[in-house]
């Protein structure tokens, strides 16, 4: 039995800040960063939301389609940058809030915007090692970029749940490898709240690198070249990146269409490759391949080589919303409303 | 608050967790001990079993609320409406993702999860149900909500009806 | 069971008493009631002291002995009880001094009702009123009490066709009357606009429509009906003295616009008292908000469903009658210092019929009603009184 992924759902809250507002209260032409980002509008959540909302809400429509009877979840991973608490865990919130405690294991990971796919591969390991029956793999953040810093203009909210396991797969993973390197491109340290980057380090020794070098592994070790996927995600820190990446290996747009989310979201960090391969699915045929490679910063890659099966045709993913509807729809808010909103107002008193 | 006293309130908080009435058949949230309606009320003690309820129903009635609640400062003006669930109980929360000017009585919704309060920056965060509209596109399939099942004594699992 | 008269009232004004002590408040209209019964505090039997939260306010619990003793009266060892029903603590402190004379245990008892509510800040006055409503299930989820009744106010205004510009006028009503009360909180008049526009709390209910947080306290001294000529020429029967309660969150009624509770204490008094809704003249309901008023006022009997609003409006709760309706002002102008609240009404209606009302005098009262409630109605207190012979 090979394992893959049973089941999934995406989650974006629901308001929208434009780069050229961001501009305006720093003074740039806010547009123009935006474009030269490739983001149109972040999401921002509100402000009773957080990663653990998030993952509840995206796994809570995960469970429904796939029909999971959430007792039968082994383990919960969350993968996040922005998890609510430094001590204590993301994922025993979420694993309680949908009933799959307490016989099974949880714990929260952290690897930049890679924690995610990183979860996926613990769970790939321990479904098909026999050793539980369903594992959740979630990727979420609510990061934030410093005020007026460049990431600022991409920095969103957004999370995707998936239900690894063996039976009623939708999407089995051919093969999963990664890429790892210590490479500071961004960091945050403890107690700070802000992250800190390595301006345009992040670009070419980092992000492309990495991907690059995780995907032409992958293609060795699949034997497969960039025409053999219907669909290719990437991780999307911005619009730009991903766009030509994929051209320096060789994708087409039309592969990458529906893998490429945040120009309408924003850089939901841990969700965001995640979000755009719950697009892909939401799209996506019976028998379709789909390449995936994940980024964190730090640095590393995780490739996963999946085929969508028979079982995708009866799938009943017209339950919650399809990532679509996160990319169309949203209220645009002023700045001040999300400097409220993300905490970023001092407010006197106790 | 004490951690303990909300946390010892987490199923019902995180999972809707109610009771209904191996007797009557009727459908209590917060879960009772007793059954208020059964005629005999000693006859229901111990039947009470652990029913979960779906989280869709429909706004009975609502206010927009200017004047916060200690805790929800920051969210003013917010929406709390009572929500008649399809299985009956009515239940008090906010309604979120609408404009307020967009709620009104018969709004059908589902219940989301979210932050409920925060012990100050440094205390522990108090999550469970508030309500968000059903969205068009939505609407007509089944509706979403928290659809964990929750064990019974008899080691069964009963589910809500919707 | 015997019957037990009013035989002497007291009360200080209410409002933001800011050099005032909570117990001095509750001493002046202690010591105010036993000097109008010609009674001095060695006939007393014992005390009962409606408060609602003064552990909260004031960091201070075990006050009925805290009263006694600076009564001067530490000495007598008298008994000293407080009586909680959230806001209707003293209508409900009110029904426990009532069965204390009637049952011949005490022969004359001092019911005070007092709060001090100024020693917190409005936010915490706020969450502290949330208190009567269910923490658990309404309040940890964003509840204030007006959010609450605001709830009460839609359904209202959904089923039976309730106006804004009907509840905005229970609070012109009540400041026209507050406007002829000394000890009121508030004298001045409203207008409709005014009310209209003030800020919201919870829509629809604005500021304007919700009763002030104040300080005050009220007492009443209760004796044996046959003993009532020795202290006073106009003796006041209690002809019933009901309490009921009901769910304590508003999600678990069946009827939001309808409170159980006051229904059931109502129609409990008036047969207690063979007495019938159109035989009262003069009321005092619990007009914490102006919704409260017109669901009181339904639910006692005294108006149809859905018809209060509409007599609001158009003015026939006046002093003229042939109802008149919180001739004090009310909460709303009078004030709303919780545990004091039922005691107050008490002693306005004792005023109204013994014909001291003075500006705000009801011609020719011979009944009248009281009637108290805490949070969205879980507590109701209706007491009946009667002019005797």
């Amino acid at each position: 039995m090979q394992a893959g992924i049973v089941s999934y759902g995406a989650y974006v809250p629901r308001y929208r800040i434009t780069p050229a507002e961001i501009g305006r209260v720093w003074g740039t032409d806010g547009e123009a960063v935006g474009q030269g980002l490739g983001v149109r509008r972040k999401s921002v959540p509100a402000p009773d939301e957080d990663t653990i909302t998030i993952s509840t809400e995206a796994l809570r429509t995960a469970l429904v389609r796939g029909g999971i009877d959430p007792q039968q979840i082994g383990a919960v991973y969350v993968g996040s940058e922005s998890h609510p608490y430094a001590v204590k865990p993301t994922a025993t919130v979420v694993a309680q809030a949908v009933g799959a405690t307490p016989n099974m294991t949880a714990a929260d990971f952290e690897f930049a915007c890679k924690a995610g796919t990183a979860a996926i591969q613990a769970c790939l390991g321990l479904v098909g090692a026999g050793m539980i029956r369903y594992g959740i793999a979630i990727g979420t953040d609510t990061s934030q970029g410093a005020p007026g810093d460049a990431l600022e203009y991409s920095a969103s909210a957004g999370g995707a749940a998936f239900v690894i396991g063996t039976e009623h797969v939708i999407a089995r993973v051919e093969r999963t490898l990664s890429y790892t390197t210590d490479t500071p491109d961004f960091w945050r340290r403890e107690g700070q709240r802000y992250p800190s980057h390595g301006g345009r380090f992040t670009g070419e020794p980092a992000y492309f690198r990495h991907v690059t070098e995780c995907a032409r592994r992958l293609f060795e070790a699949s034997g497969t070249s960039p025409k053999d996927y219907a669909h290719v995600v990437f991780h999307q820190p911005n619009g730009k990146f991903p766009q030509r990446v994929g051209r320096q290996l060789g994708f087409s747009e039309e592969q990458m269409r529906y893998g490429l989310v945040t120009p309408s979201i924003g850089n939901t960090y841990s969700g965001a490759a995640l979000i755009g391969l719950a697009n892909v699915l939401d799209h996506a045929g019976p028998g379709e391949r789909v390449l995936l490679i994940g980024y964190g910063s730090g640095a590393g890659s995780d490739a996963f080589d999946l085929e969508t099966t028979e079982e995708l045709a009866s799938f009943d993913r017209n339950h919650g919303l399809p990532v679509q509807h996160y990319l169309d729809h949203g209220v645009e808010i002023p700045y001040a409303v999300y400097a409220k909103f993300r905490g970023k107002i001092h407010m006197g008193g106790s | 608050m004490s951690v303990a006293r909300f946390w010892r309130e987490t199923p019902r908080r995180y999972n809707l967790a109610g009771s209904r009435c191996a007797v009557c058949g009727n459908v209590y949230f917060p879960p009772r001990a007793v059954c208020p309606s059964c005629p005999h009320h000693r006859q229901s003690i111990e039947k009470m079993l652990p029913f979960q309820l779906s989280g869709a129903g429909e706004v009975i009635s609502y206010t927009i609320v200017h004047e916060a609640a200690e805790g929800f400062e920051m969210q003013v003006p917010y929406v709390l409406a009572l929500v008649k669930t399809v299985e009956g109980p009515v239940l008090t929360g906010q309604v979120v993702d609408i404009e307020p000017a967009e709620v009104g009585i018969g709004l059908k919704v589902r219940a989301t999860f979210r932050k409920l309060r925060e012990e100050g920056k440094a205390g522990v965060i108090h999550y469970g149900y508030k309500f968000s509209p059903v969205v068009e596109e939505e609407l007509g399939r089944r509706p979403a909500g928290p659809r964990a099942s929750v064990p019974s004594p008899t080691g069964g699992h009963e589910q809500a009806r919707a | 069971m015997r019957e037990v008269a009013v035989l002497g009232v007291g009360q200080t004004k209410f409002g933001e008493l800011w050099d005032r002590s909570f117990r001095e408040i509750g001493i002046e209209a202690g010591l105010g009631a036993l000097v109008d019964a010609k009674l001095s505090s060695a006939d007393l039997g014992a005390l009962y002291l409606g408060n609602m939260a003064s552990g909260s306010l004031i960091d201070q619990e075990h006050i009925a002995p805290l009263i006694l003793d600076y009564a001067g009266l530490a000495g007598r060892h008298l008994p000293g009880v407080r009586v909680e029903g959230g806001d209707a603590s003293g209508g409900l402190a009110l029904h426990q001094g009532y069965l204390a004379v009637a049952s011949g245990l005490y022969d004359y008892v001092v019911v005070g009702g007092a709060e001090k509510l100024t020693d917190v800040s409005d936010e915490a006055a706020t969450q502290i009123a949330a208190s009567t409503a269910d923490h658990e299930w309404e309040v940890v989820f964003g509840a204030t009490l007006p959010a609450l009744w605001a709830l009460v106010a839609r359904r209202h205004m959904h089923l039976h066709g309730t106006l804004r510009e009907e509840l905005a006028a229970v609070s012109v009503h009540a400041h026209e009357m507050g406007s002829k009360n000394p000890n009121a909180h508030y004298r001045n008049r409203l207008s409709i606009e005014q009310v209209l526009h003030a800020p919201p709390i919870a829509e629809p209910l604005g500021m304007l429509d919700c009763a002030p947080f104040s300080d005050g306290a009220a007492a009443v001294v209760l004796g044996p009906l046959e003993e009532a000529k020795r202290h006073t020429d106009t003796p006041i029967r209690i002809a019933a003295s009901q309490v009921a309660c009901d769910t304590m969150a508003l999600q678990h009624r069946d009827d939001l616009t309808s409170v159980a509770s006051t229904v059931r204490a109502a129609r409990a008094a008036f047969a207690r008292a063979r007495r019938a809704p159109k035989d009262v003249r003069v009321v005092e309901v619990h007009d914490a908000y102006s919704i409260s008023a017109l669901v009181a006022l339904e639910d006692l009997g005294l108006c149809e469903k859905g018809a209060a609003g509409k007599a609001y409006a158009s003015g026939s709760f006046g002093l003229d009658g042939p109802l008149t309706v919180n001739p004090s002002g009310g909460l709303k102008a009078q004030g709303r210092p919780f545990g004091a609240v039922g005691v107050a009404q008490v002693v306005e209606i004792v005023r109204q019929l013994r014909g001291e009302a003075k500006d705000r005098q009801v011609p020719d009262a011979s009944l009248g009603l009281c009637h108290d409630l805490g949070g969205t109605g879980a507590t109701a207190v209706v007491h009946l009184l009667e002019r005797a012979g």
